[in-house]
């Protein structure tokens, strides 16, 4: 608008006069990805303390927090940044975890670098393929077609039992603790750290993209896709690259799952899980990180509580094999009966009530 | 503006849609010269909305060519035409619900950066700097257009005519050179309509302008051309005057004759 801003008002006249800037600003002022990667940084010193006041106990606990912290939020930048559902989020998982067995068990000089970056490649062009076919499809009739990945995929490995194992699945060993932190570290906290180091380094990337040009493109297509080509907004691509990047990302969970565990079963990517991730995601708070992370921690504490009860009052098997499902379904209704925007739209509420005092 | 062609920035020739067995434009033409307006009226159902979607690329004509700059514009598609320079506003307003007023004139911006996709995936090489200007500009634009402190707002809490500011900036902000408005005054209160009017005259300093309105006092103040539209059809084209006294437009569209100005 060259006309109506003849006379611009010069943004920065008060610069010379005005004290030097203070934290905050310094801290706006930075790149995005920097600040996400100071942030990661914290992060995984905060969970190294943790994990040195735990102990080796609850690294195995804590290392699947991270890989579902790290499926959840390529969940949530596909479903609350694109406002594509997807309920084979499960698949990808499974891609990725059976990318990283057959690699240890195939290929077994290759390092786990490596082995990381070929499964987020692979489950990456998964993404691609499924992407481009379903990038037309809107709502529920998206939702139907990644159903039927989730619904199908564990077949196939029951199908080609040589190749995947069967229901028993692929068992393979990973490097344990190197040489030099030998005693430091049990081989579980190790493993723990490296699976908190991955997911926070992608967490950092994926925070940048949802918090720049990419993810308000996806936003924009959100709220509304015809005013968004008409901003444009390549649509049909910038959905693509959404489900490209979910995919990817829900892979990469599954491959450091599979390093976890040490063990991959069809079982345990059925269709439960993706329905699992997303009602999480619901919990949790669609549309910020923050809401995978609460999500990820549900995930994985509710089921603990839940068996821990179940054998503290001494209940039958049938009981303590459902009563998780039974206690994260009764979580989901009261959250979202009380906070319906999830455990993070409640909790900023907090926060917001707070500061008003 | 300066002129980036001699003749004309958009032409529309024989453009026909059909819908099943309707045909809602019959071999449509329209043409908009740099810096001009251009009315585009007719009485409900008469195709101007249908029009307008094929000159914004989401509709593509089952005949007929569109040309831009006196280039043919085959087969684009709306983000390609707004990439190209031509930005509309809906009739619906069409803002992002859930992204605030800045994001949503940023979300208009997007097409000025300069960083392509790899420094959108990584947040890397251009993007902070992009980032940066785009959010200066859109706050340049929404001071311009009087909606700069509701930036944080979300457009769903403001009045409906600070809404509408909002979308014709989100509209604005990339400087396009044709600008399609779509029933902008619907809704509006006289004093808002006549500041609309000042508005839209000072767009045409910059820009061609294109308007379906219903309001035919707006219509007959701002509109350098006017297109007139009835069942599919053109039925006559012209100055504000010619198009008034036109009979055949007094008998499709306007009533009793003689008293055209006054809807």
């Amino acid at each position: 608008m060259s006309t109506t801003t003849g006379q611009r008002p010069e943004p920065s006249t008060g610069a010379a006069s005005t004290p030097p800037p203070s934290l905050p600003e310094k801290w706006r002022a930075l790149p995005l990805p920097a600040r996400n990667l100071l942030g990661a940084a914290v992060a995984l010193l905060v969970v190294t303390a943790f994990l040195a006041v735990t102990g080796d106990l609850t690294a195995l606990r804590l290392a699947t927090v991270g890989y579902t912290f790290l499926a959840l939020a390529g969940l949530q930048l596909l479903v609350g940044g694109s406002g594509q559902i997807s309920l084979g989020h499960g698949a990808f998982m499974m891609i990725g975890a059976y990318t990283m067995a057959l690699l240890v068990l195939h290929l077994p000089m290759l390092p786990l670098a490596t082995n990381l970056f070929i499964v987020v490649a692979v489950s990456a062009v998964a993404g691609i393929a499924v992407g481009a076919a379903t990038a037309r499809l809107h709502g529920p009739y998206l939702a139907g077609a990644t159903l039927i990945l989730a619904v199908g995929l564990p077949g196939i490995a029951h199908r080609y039992h040589d190749l995947f194992g069967g229901s028993n699945g692929l068992n393979i060993r990973t490097v344990g603790v190197p040489p030099f932190l030998d005693g430091v570290v049990t081989t579980s906290e190790w493993r723990a750290l490296v699976v908190w180091f991955t997911v926070l380094l992608v967490l950092a990337a994926l925070a940048t993209i949802s918090g720049g040009r990419l993810g308000r493109r996806m936003r924009a297509i959100r709220d509304d896709e015809t005013a968004a080509a008409m901003s444009g907004i390549p649509v049909g691509r910038t959905k693509v690259v959404a489900f490209i990047i979910a995919s990817a990302a829900g892979g990469l969970a599954g491959g450091l799952q599979a390093y976890a565990l040490g063990t991959v079963t069809p079982s345990s990517f059925a269709l439960v899980l993706s329905l699992t991730l997303i009602a999480a995601l619901v919990l949790g708070g669609i549309g910020s990180l923050w809401g995978a992370l609460w999500a990820a921690v549900a995930v994985v504490y509710l089921e603990v509580w839940a068996s821990d009860l179940a054998r503290a009052m001494d209940l039958g098997h049938n009981v303590q094999h459902n009563l998780p499902i039974v206690l994260f379904g009764v979580v989901l209704i009261l959250v979202l009966r009380f906070w319906p925007l999830g455990l993070h739209g409640g909790l900023q509420a907090l926060r917001n009530r707070i500061a008003r005092r | 503006m300066t002129a980036t062609t001699t003749g004309e920035l958009l032409g529309a020739e024989g453009i026909t849609v059909r819908f099943g067995g309707l045909t809602a434009l019959d071999r449509v033409g329209l043409h908009v010269a740099p810096g001009s307006v251009v009315g585009l009226i007719g009485p409900n159902g008469a195709g101007k909305t249908t029009l307008f979607n094929v000159l914004s690329g989401v509709l593509r004509p089952s005949e007929g060519t569109l040309t831009w700059k006196g280039e043919p514009a085959v087969a684009r598609r709306p983000h390609e035409s707004a990439r190209a320079g031509i930005a509309r506003t809906f009739q619906g307003l069409n803002l992002f619900p859930k992204l605030s007023v800045l994001d949503n004139v940023v979300v208009g911006a997007d097409r000025t950066a300069r960083g392509g996709p790899l420094s959108m995936l990584t947040g890397l090489g251009h993007h902070h700097s992009d980032e940066k200007r785009l959010r200066e500009r859109a706050m340049e634009t929404l001071e311009s257009f009087g909606a700069a402190q509701y930036a944080d707002r979300l457009p769903g809490t403001l009045p409906y005519g600070v809404q509408k500011q909002v979308a014709l900036a989100r509209a604005c902000v990339a400087d396009p050179e044709l600008l399609l408005l779509d029933e902008p005054a619907s809704g509006l209160s006289g004093d808002q309509i006549d500041a609309l009017a000042g508005q839209i005259r000072t767009f045409s300093e910059d820009m061609a302008v294109v308007l379906v309105e219903h309001h035919m006092d707006l219509v007959m103040r701002v509109c350098d051309h006017i297109v007139v539209l009835n069942f599919g059809e053109v039925i006559a084209t012209g100055t504000p005057d010619e198009v008034r006294n036109d009979p055949a437009v007094t008998r499709a569209y306007l009533g009793t004759p003689g008293n055209g100005d006054t809807e």
